[in-house]
């Protein structure tokens, strides 16, 4: 039967531990697949109400705090740099180094989060959270509105996705701390990276497209 | 497959430039292209994610298989926003139908 390279972390349906990486890694990407049709939907959605409503999105967006983007924008990708510092930790069988990456990677989601939070609230104290409360001075504020809409909902999206993450990289750092994985089995480690980079890829998109609208055209 | 172990100087590589991509976005930002500035946006935004896919998702280095999947996804997500422009932007062409 089976004559591939046996490992505590080899399961039976697999001929090798290399074949059964690579199932897990395909299946992963195919469900990232799903993900970028998901998000994919909504930044369909943003291109067609921004080549409608230019103005009204330039106008909406300069009252976005690029600082705050700007700084949330090098959190995300700082954490997909300790991210992966945690797979090249666990392919090389530093658990300590393993476990320490993992933890930075939490506590900067932790910290995007933040200041996303801090961003949802200045906007909120300004009136800009679309509904009955919602108050634009400047023209145009119904479609303005329609920008702060999809704002919070692909905003909100990518910060439950993040919230997720924070979770699949806490139950990592757990079982990685009781030793569940194998000495040179680092697929897991692997597939929750995938996992953490897709949301980091997802906020190289947000930030433009949401922040850099129309600054140019405007200060203050 | 590839049993390829990305060290770390090429994570921090790749780290360094994802940064310096994000202050020049943001700096092009201020500065007014007209047109364009979306297009540079788009172009810097777009570059820094192949890194992210290529490096710290390993692309790169995964199977044909993997790589294909992955592209073929973008290929869909193209077809899905152009289609959907194409529709949003040629309505009216047709008098007496459109608006």
């Amino acid at each position: 039967m089976a004559s591939g390279t046996r490992t505590l972390a080899l399961r039976h349906q697999f001929a090798s531990a290399e074949q059964q990486k690579d199932a897990s890694t395909l299946g992963m990407w195919i469900f990232l697949v799903t993900e970028i049709m998901f998000f994919g939907g909504m930044f369909c959605m943003y291109t067609v109400y921004r080549s409608l409503y230019a103005t009204a999105f330039g106008a909406g967006s300069n009252h976005l705090d690029v600082t705050l983007g700007a700084v949330s924008t090098v959190v995300l990708i700082a954490s997909s740099f300790t991210m992966a510092l945690a797979v090249n930790s666990a392919e090389t069988g530093n658990r300590r180094a393993l476990i320490t990456n993992l933890i930075i990677t939490i506590l900067l989601a932790a910290g995007f989060l933040v200041t996303e939070m801090w961003e949802w609230y200045q906007l909120h104290q300004e009136h800009l959270m679309p509904g009955s409360g919602f108050r634009f001075e400047g023209p145009d504020p119904g479609h303005v509105q329609i920008f702060f809409s999809m704002y919070f909902s692909m905003t909100g999206l990518h910060a439950s996705h993040v919230l997720i993450g924070i979770g699949l990289l806490t139950v990592t750092a757990i079982r990685a701390a009781r030793g569940t994985f194998p000495a040179g089995y680092s697929t897991p480690i692997e597939i929750a990276g995938l996992y953490w980079h897709f949301v980091d890829l997802v906020w190289i998109f947000l930030f433009p497209l949401y922040y850099l609208v129309a600054r140019h055209a405007a200060h203050g | 497959m590839t049993d390829h172990i990305v060290s770390k100087k090429t994570y921090a590589l790749i780290f360094a430039t994802l940064l310096v991509l994000t202050g020049v976005t943001t700096a092009i930002g201020y500065v007014d292209l007209g047109r364009m500035n979306v297009v540079v946006a788009l172009a810097i935004a777009a570059f820094k994610g192949v890194l992210v896919v290529l490096f710290f998702m390993h692309l790169a280095y995964s199977r044909r298989l993997t790589q294909l999947t992955i592209v073929a996804a973008f290929l869909w997500l193209s077809l899905l926003i152009a289609l959907t422009l194409a529709d949003i932007w040629s309505r009216g062409w047709i008098v007496g139908t459109g608006k």
